[in-house]
């Protein structure tokens, strides 16, 4: 589904990806975990092109995203990607944000993109904020929001970047059920987290990433249970 | 108003110069917008060479004073058009020339920055959704870098209104140049330019209240 060979990246003289290799199947839910600074949020950007790759190869499906031929925007729909900070659009209502793309985009009529737009506010639990401003909701449903207007896009993969990140805690809960939610539906999710406990409850594997590399790349419970570089168990003392 | 009574039958006249006056704001805060936004994405587009360009022309126009440019387009546009052919430029496409090219040079900062003041997560947020660049600009940005800018766009016209008391050099019968008519006429100079002075006043305010309006109507997503 998702294939990475060798990719790097640099901002200036800074060397933040350092050759990341990976296979990602179809269904499967990875959490990407590290230190700050290890290239965890670089790597995600990089998938959909927001960084454009110093250098490596990255395939989504068949199509090398890489490629200079690729049709960027054409390809970034199959991606979905969640922000820390949410990025909803503040002009328009909740309806709108979910709406607009879909539409603009891919030509939906608006009658349909609507139905499927409170369709999935009813998922993510907020079919009464259809008509309300970004600015009136907590950080919380702006999140919810956020995933919403991803999914409309219907895309085959989620990409989260610190999706809980920026929210207190008491509203950390309703974001992550409703990523649970979205994994069971077999959606292929890449999440980068500090949220040890989803990671372990609902990722199928763990990538941790150190110094732009990946350090270890294992199933929950074998990581958690017994990490074998030392740089993870120093990691995983601080965050347990 | 005894006071006003040596102009009293002039009044009218100078009152009727306030179309002048809004046809020459109107037309050069519109295209000196245009030009301004054109401007803008020039400077922030990532082809330097254009960048450079526009830094160059803004410059030019902030660094030399408006009744001199107006005057050089003005006077001096003649032996230009008389060399090409054509016929010279009247006085009202002078006027708003000069003014569309040089507000477009003031504008054009002002869109820039409302356009880099815009969260870059909203780009990303955009990019992500695979909108196109255009269409991003237009849906997405736009409306948030016009709310920041308003206040500045609303000063920027007020002072394109006051600027056009200068057209009066080039002999277009606005405002002002009505009230110097009438004033050398009746050999009384306060009150005309009293009148004049309380009409610019007016047309300012007017204005300030419909912008503070429709700033309002933008804010409801606040």
């Amino acid at each position: 589904m998702i294939e990475v060979n060798n990719l790097h990246k640099s901002f200036g003289n800074l060397h933040v990806l350092r050759g990341i290799t990976t296979r990602i199947e179809q269904g499967s839910v990875v959490a990407v975990i590290g230190p700050s600074g290890c290239g965890k949020s670089t790597f995600l950007r990089c998938l959909n092109l927001l960084e454009k790759p110093t250098q490596g190869e990255i395939w989504i499906g068949n199509t090398q995203m890489t490629h200079p031929q690729t049709d960027v925007m054409k390809v970034r729909q199959k991606l979905g990607m969640v922000f820390q900070h949410f990025h909803l659009f503040p002009h328009m209502t909740v309806l709108e944000n979910l709406t607009y793309a879909p539409m603009k985009v891919k030509g939906i009529p608006k009658g349909q993109a609507v139905a499927k737009a409170e369709e999935l506010l009813a998922r993510v639990g907020l079919a009464d904020k259809a008509g309300t401003y970004p600015s009136r909701l907590s950080g919380g449903q702006k999140q919810r929001v956020a995933i919403a207007r991803s999914l409309a896009m219907e895309p085959e993969v989620m990409l989260f970047d610190e999706p809980t990140s920026a929210l207190d805690p008491e509203m950390v809960r309703e974001v992550l059920d409703v990523m649970k939610a979205l994994a069971h539906t077999g959606m292929t999710m890449i999440v980068v987290t500090h949220e040890m406990g989803f990671a372990r409850e609902v990722a199928d594997r763990i990538c941790f990433f150190d110094q732009g590399q990946i350090a270890e790349d294992a199933a929950p419970a074998e990581f958690f249970r017994q990490p074998k570089s030392e740089r993870a168990k120093q990691f995983l003392e601080k965050m347990l | 108003m005894d006071f006003f009574a040596p102009i009293a039958d002039r009044i009218p006249f100078i009152i009727q110069g306030i179309p002048a006056t809004l046809q020459f704001t109107v037309l050069s805060v519109l295209f000196g917008f245009i030009w301004g936004t054109l401007l803008a994405l020039l400077k922030i587009s990532a082809i330097r060479p254009l960048g450079l360009l526009a830094d160059v022309y803004t410059s030019i126009f902030r660094g030399t004073p408006l009744i001199v440019q107006i005057s050089l387009v003005y006077y001096a546009s003649p032996g230009l058009t008389d060399m090409l052919g054509l016929r010279p430029i009247d006085a009202l496409t002078a006027g708003v020339l000069v003014f569309s090219l040089n507000s477009g040079a003031y504008v054009s900062e002002t869109i820039r920055g409302g356009i880099l003041a815009v969260d870059k997560g909203q780009r990303d947020a955009a990019m992500s959704l695979g909108i196109p660049y255009g269409a991003m600009m237009i849906d997405i940005i736009a409306p948030q870098a016009l709310k920041n800018i308003l206040p500045a766009l609303l000063n920027e016209t007020i002072n394109v209104l006051k600027d056009t008391a200068q057209v009066s050099v080039i002999g277009v019968l606005e405002v002002l140049r009505r009230a110097d008519v009438v004033a050398k006429e009746k050999f009384v100079f306060f009150q005309p330019y009293l009148i004049a002075a309380f009409i610019y006043y007016v047309m300012i305010m007017t204005m300030t209240l419909i912008a503070s309006t429709y700033e309002r109507r933008l804010r409801r997503s606040d």
